[in-house]
C-alpha cells in the first residue's frame, strides 16, 4: 500500500548525523575513565576501559557506514551531499583519536611521571571540553534546518562556535604547559618513554583539533 | 435511438456502477495523497482527516466542481458530432469510466504514481479519437488540458516556495518565533478562507444564485470572501489562543511550540485541500456519468445538459466508500512513513497545491492533484525546508505520464468495441 506522497519524503540525514556525534562523544568521554585508571597504575581497569572505548568506536563506525548508505545521489538535500559526508568523517576521526590514545597508552602500559600527572589529566579534560562543545554545535543542526539556514539560529550557532574556538585555545594552552613541564624532566626519564609521552601529548592535542574542525565544517553550511 | 430506448435501464445501471467504481477509486487512492501532508506532519489524526475529507470533498465537488465536470462531460469531445449516433457517446463514456477505473486499480495495487485525471482524460480521448474519429476530439481543449498538467506542479511549487520563504522570514528566522507565529498565522488563515470563498462565489454558487435571481460581481465576491476570510481568521486566532506553551519541551527543541501553532493552521489548509481535490477530481467519475444519464434520459445529445444533484451524491458516496474501505489504510501508511515533515512545511506545500488546484477548477481544467502536491513539496524543498526528498518519485511520475494516456486509451477502445458488439453498433 504505497503512496506517491509518502514515497516522496526521504530519510533526513540530520538526525542520524547528530546520533553519530552522540556516539562519538560517548566514546571519547570514556577516555576520562581510562586516563584515571592508567595514571593510578590500574592496568586491569584500564584495559576494561579500553575495551569499552573500542566497542563504542565500532558502534560509531556502524552509524557512519549506515549514514553513508542512506545518502544516495537520488536524494535532494538542502545542503551539498559532500558537506554532510565530510562532516561525518570528521566526527568519526574524534572517536578514532580517542581509541588511538587509549590503545597506545595501554600497549606500553604507559606511566605518566608524577610531576606532570596533574597537568596531564587537566590537558585531557580540556581537550574533551572542546569535543563537548563541538557536540553542542552539531546538536543545533536540526534547528538550523527548521529555520532554513538563516536568521536567529545562525547567531546562536556562531556563539557556540566562538566558544568552541576559545576552548580550543585553552586546550592549546594546556598543551604548551605540559610540554614545558615534560621538557623540564625529560632528562630524568628513559628516552623512548619520553618520546612516547610527547607522542601521546600530540595525539591528545590532535583530538581537540579534530573537534574544532567539525565546528569549522558547520560554518560552511551557514556560509552558503 | 432504438438502442437507447431498448437498453436504457441497463445502460443507466452500468453507468451508475462504473461511476461509483471510479469514485471509489478516487476515494481509495487519491484522497489519501491529497491529505498526505496533513496526516504526515501529524497536524491531524487519520480520523480527523477522514471526517474533513468527507465533508469538504463533497462541498468542493458541489460548490466548485461545475466547470471541470463540464469539461469532462462535453469539453474534451464535441458532443454535437455524435448527434446522429448518441449511443456512441453512451458506450464511449461507459468505456472511459471502466478503463480508467481498471487502470487505477492495477496501478494502485502496484504502487505506481498514476493520476486519476490523466486516466479518465486519456480514456475519453482514446475512445473518441480511435473508436469513432479524430474529429470527435476538441484538440485545442485537449492541448490546454495537457499544458495545465505541466504548469500546475510548477505553479504549485512556486506558490509553496514563496509561502515557505515568507514563513521563514516572518517567523522561523526571528528571535521570538512563537509570538510571531501567533501574530502572523491568522493572516494565512484569512488567505485560506478568502481563496476558497472566492472560488465558491465566482463559480460554484452561480447555479444557486441564479435560481434566487442574484448576480455576483467580482467586487461583491471579493467583499463577501473578505468577510469569510476574517471570520476564519478570528476563529483560528481563538483556537491559537487556547494553546498552552510547553516550556519544558521547548528547551530541547526551540521550535516545538511554533510547530504546534502551525498545526492549527494545517487543519484549515487540510479543509482547503479536500475542497480543492473534490472540486477537481469528483468530476472524473461524475462527468462521464452525467453525460450518459443525459443522453439516455433525453434520447438525444443535448447542447446544454444539466447536472442532476443525485449524480453528485453518487459520486460523493463513492468517494466516501473508497475512503472508508481502503483510503484510511493508505493514510495510515502515509502517517507511518512520513516522520520528519513538520506543520510549517506541510502548510506551505498544502496551501500551494490547494490554491493551484482550486484555480484550475475555476478554469475548468482537470489536473492531477497528486502531481500538483508533489510539485508543491518540491517547492518547499527548494527553499531548503525539507531534510531529504526522493527524486526517484519524479522519474516515476514522468513514466506514469507516458504510460497512463496510452493505457487508458487502449483499454477504452477495447471496451468501446465490446459495447458495440453487445448492444449493437
Amino acid at each position: 500500500m504505497r503512496s506517491t506522497v509518502s514515497d516522496l519524503f526521504g530519510k533526513s540525514p540530520f538526525k542520524p548525523l547528530q546520533q553519530h556525534m552522540t556516539a562519538v562523544i560517548e566514546c571519547s568521554n570514556e577516555l576520562t575513565n581510562f586516563i584515571d585508571a592508567a595514571t593510578s597504575g590500574d592496568w586491569v581497569k584500564a584495559e576494561a576501559s579500553y575495551n569499552t572505548i573500542r566497542d563504542l568506536e565500532h558502534g560509531a563506525d556502524d552509524l557512519k557506514r549506515q549514514f553513508r548508505l542512506d545518502l544516495p545521489s537520488s536524494l535532494f538535500l538542502p545542503v551539498p551531499r559532500t558537506d554532510l559526508l565530510e562532516l561525518v568523517t570528521l566526527q568519526d576521526k574524534i572517536a578514532n583519536g580517542a581509541r588511538d590514545i587509549a590503545g597506545t597508552m595501554l600497549g606500553r602500559q604507559m606511566e605518566v611521571p608524577e610531576p606532570i600527572k596533574e597537568d596531564f589529566v587537566n590537558f585531557v579534560a580540556s581537550s574533551l571540553h572542546v569535543a563537548h562543545q563541538a557536540h553542542r554545535a552539531i546538536n543545533e543542526l536540526d534547528e538550523l534546518l527548521e529555520s532554513g539556514f538563516k536568521g536567529k539560529e545562525i547567531t546562536i550557532i556562531t556563539e557556540i562556535l566562538d566558544q568552541l574556538d576559545s576552548k580550543e585555545g585553552l586546550a592549546d594552552d594546556a598543551e604548551r604547559i605540559i610540554r614545558g613541564k615534560l621538557l623540564a624532566i625529560e632528562e630524568d626519564i628513559p628516552a623512548i618513554k619520553a618520546m612516547f609521552l610527547y607522542k601521546i601529548i600530540d595525539k591528545i592535542g590532535d583530538l581537540s583539533n579534530r573537534a574544532q574542525r567539525v565546528g569549522s565544517r558547520m560554518q560552511l553550511f551557514m556560509a552558503r | 435511438m432504438d438502442i437507447l430506448s431498448q437498453y436504457s435501464m441497463i445502460l443507466l445501471v452500468l453507468a451508475c456502477v462504473f461511476g461509483f467504481f471510479m469514485a471509489w477509486g478516487v476515494g481509495a487512492n487519491d484522497v489519501a495523497n491529497a491529505m498526505g501532508t496533513s496526516v504526515g506532519s501529524k497536524a491531524i489524526t487519520i480520523k480527523q482527516a477522514i471526517v474533513i475529507a468527507m465533508i469538504f470533498e463533497f462541498l468542493g465537488a458541489y460548490l466548485a466542481g461545475g466547470e471541470v465536470t463540464s469539461t469532462i462531460r462535453k469539453g474534451i469531445i464535441d458532443p454535437m458530432i455524435l448527434a446522429d449516433t448518441p449511443h456512441y457517446l453512451v458506450y464511449g463514456m461507459l468505456s472511459a469510466l471502466l478503463a480508467a477505473g481498471t487502470w487505477l486499480a492495477i496501478a494502485s495495487s502496484r504502487g505506481w504514481p498514476v493520476s486519476t485525471t490523466h486516466s479518465i482524460v486519456g480514456a475519453i480521448v482514446g475512445f473518441a479519437a480511435f473508436g469513432i474519429g479524430v474529429d470527435t476530439v476538441s484538440w485545442s481543449k485537449v492541448g490546454n488540458i495537457v499544458m495545465s498538467w505541466v504548469v500546475s506542479p510548477v505553479l504549485a511549487g512556486t506558490i509553496s516556495f514563496m509561502l515557505f520563504v515568507s514563513v521563514q522570514k516572518l517567523i522561523l528566522q526571528k528571535d521570538n518565533p512563537y509570538e510571531r507565529a501567533k501574530k502572523y498565522i491568522p493572516y494565512y488563515m484569512f488567505a485560506v478562507g478568502f481563496l476558497i470563498s472566492m472560488v465558491t462565489c465566482l463559480k460554484g454558487l452561480k447555479h444557486v444564485f441564479k435560481d434566487i435571481g442574484i448576480k455576483l460581481s467580482i467586487g461583491d465576491a471579493m467583499f463577501y470572501s473578505a468577510i469569510v476570510g476574517v471570520i476564519v481568521a478570528v476563529f483560528g486566532a481563538y483556537l491559537l489562543s487556547r494553546i498552552k506553551r510547553d516550556e519544558v519541551k521547548e528547551r530541547n527543541d526551540r521550535f516545538y511550540n511554533v510547530e504546534r501553532v502551525f498545526a492549527i493552521l494545517m487543519v484549515f489548509t487540510a479543509c482547503a485541500m479536500a475542497f480543492a481535490h473534490g472540486s477537481n477530481d469528483v468530476a472524473n467519475a461524475v462527468g462521464p456519468l452525467a453525460a450518459v444519464v443525459n443522453v439516455v434520459s433525453t434520447g438525444v445529445v443535448g447542447a446544454k445538459s444539466s447536472m442532476p444533484p443525485w449524480i453528485l451524491l453518487l459520486g460523493g458516496a463513492g468517494i466516501v466508500a473508497g475512503l472508508a474501505t481502503f483510503g484510511f489504510k493508505v493514510m495510515a501508511t502515509i502517517g507511518k512513513k512520513i516522520t520528519e515533515l513538520t506543520p510549517s512545511r506541510g502548510f506551505a506545500a498544502e496551501l500551494g497545491a490547494a490554491s493551484t488546484v482550486v484555480v484550475a477548477s475555476y478554469f475548468g481544467l482537470p489536473i492531477s492533484t497528486t502531481h500538483t502536491l508533489v510539485g508543491a513539496v518540491l517547492g518547499v524543498g527548494l527553499a531548503r525546508g525539507i531534510g531529504a526528498l526522493n527524486l526517484n518519485v519524479i522519474g516515476g511520475i514522468f513514466l506514469s505520464w507516458l504510460v497512463t494516456l496510452p493505457a487508458g486509451a487502449i483499454m477504452a477502445i477495447v471496451f468501446f468495441s465490446l459495447f458495440k458488439l453487445v448492444f449493437g453498433a
